[in-house]
């Protein structure tokens, strides 16, 4: 299925939310995630089935004013 | 009296941004130089591999400051409240700035969106910090929602004019004496930070003034040392104006006189 990744297609099989982070290398890294604009808690990723054309963010902390 | 912002007793009265520095190292030195111990930080879509990241956190980390992360340049209720949700979860802390951008020249907070976004983030546990207009009403409307901290800006993001409205201000912080209220955007120099601070503001947030300087550690030191001396001049109760003169030095036995007074 291809879902949107941070704003870009990717062609991808995982199941769920917590397969795909994995699938991406971010499984020990501290992101937080939202699914269709709507936040997933950590501990729900691996609950969060997916499908195609959803449209997932991932994000890290970054410099602020 | 010591600044108290939800459950943080805080020492400096200056909040800095983490934003536009020209490297990493020039930001922990400006941190360190500002004596600032609140930073804000924010959080954007993962590229080239974390790097960037990494090095900001573990650089916040040692500086034992306390992050204030903030939904900059969110537009709507939903996006400012799933970037809140997503910050609480990265940073662990209640505590939001909260932006909702209304306006793309003058980056003017929606003051509607504003306070829907925060009345749901109050309702959820979070501590908003609401980055608003001088507008009484909706700075009313925010209490109402929960805030308890308000932060009208000085003058728009980035723009370093200062005070645009003093009159504004003045009578926000007239009608809300026991809130604290933070300047938050538009200062440029120290002065603009101590004419804020003068007015009885509980702090100042400021970020591009420092990053943006010639000399971001030295622009830092500045404005912690003017954030301190407009604070002691409003608890010292600066004299009043006047149009004509009067004499400093005393008229009394002034020589050449006529009479003998």
């Amino acid at each position: 299925m291809t879902l949107t990744v941070n704003g870009r297609p990717l062609e991808t099989d995982a199941p769920s939310l917590e397969a795909l982070l994995a699938e991406l290398g971010y499984a020990d890294r501290k992101v937080a995630t939202a699914v269709n604009g709507t936040f997933v808690r950590a501990t729900l990723r691996a609950e969060t089935s997916l499908a195609p054309g959803d449209q997932i963010d991932v994000v890290v902390p970054m410099q602020g004013g | 009296m010591a600044l108290k912002l939800y459950d943080l007793e805080v020492g400096s009265r200056l909040l800095l941004g983490s934003a536009l520095y020209p490297s990493p190292d020039i930001l922990r030195r400006a941190i360190a130089a500002s004596g600032a111990e609140i930073v804000t930080l924010s959080l954007r879509r993962e590229t080239a591999g974390g790097r960037e990241s990494a090095v900001l956190v573990s650089l916040i980390e040692e500086a034992a400051v306390r992050v204030l992360p903030n939904t900059a340049g969110c537009h709507s209720v939903k996006e400012a409240v799933t970037t809140a949700q997503m910050a609480r979860e990265l940073f662990d802390t209640p505590w939001i700035k909260l932006e909702v951008v209304g306006e793309e020249d003058t980056l003017a907070p929606d003051p509607f969106g504003l306070v829907e976004a925060a009345r749901i983030l109050t309702s959820d546990g979070f501590q908003v910090f609401p980055y608003t207009t001088e507008d009484l009403v909706v700075a009313e409307a925010l209490l109402d929602a929960g805030c308890q901290v308000l932060m009208p800006w000085g003058a728009p993001i980035g723009s370093g004019r200062g005070l645009n409205n003093p009159y504004g201000l003045r009578t926000l912080r007239a009608h809300f004496p026991d809130i604290p209220l933070i300047v938050d955007a538009g200062i440029g120099r120290p002065s603009h930070a101590a004419e804020a601070m003068e007015l009885g503001y509980d702090a100042v947030l400021l970020n591009t003034a420092v990053a943006k300087a010639g000399d971001p550690i030295a622009m830092a030191a500045a404005f912690g040392k003017a954030v301190e001396a407009g604070r002691l001049a409003f608890e010292a109760e600066p004299m009043e104006e006047r149009d004509m003169a009067s004499p400093s030095t005393p008229l009394a036995g002034l020589p050449f006189s006529m009479s003998e007074a």
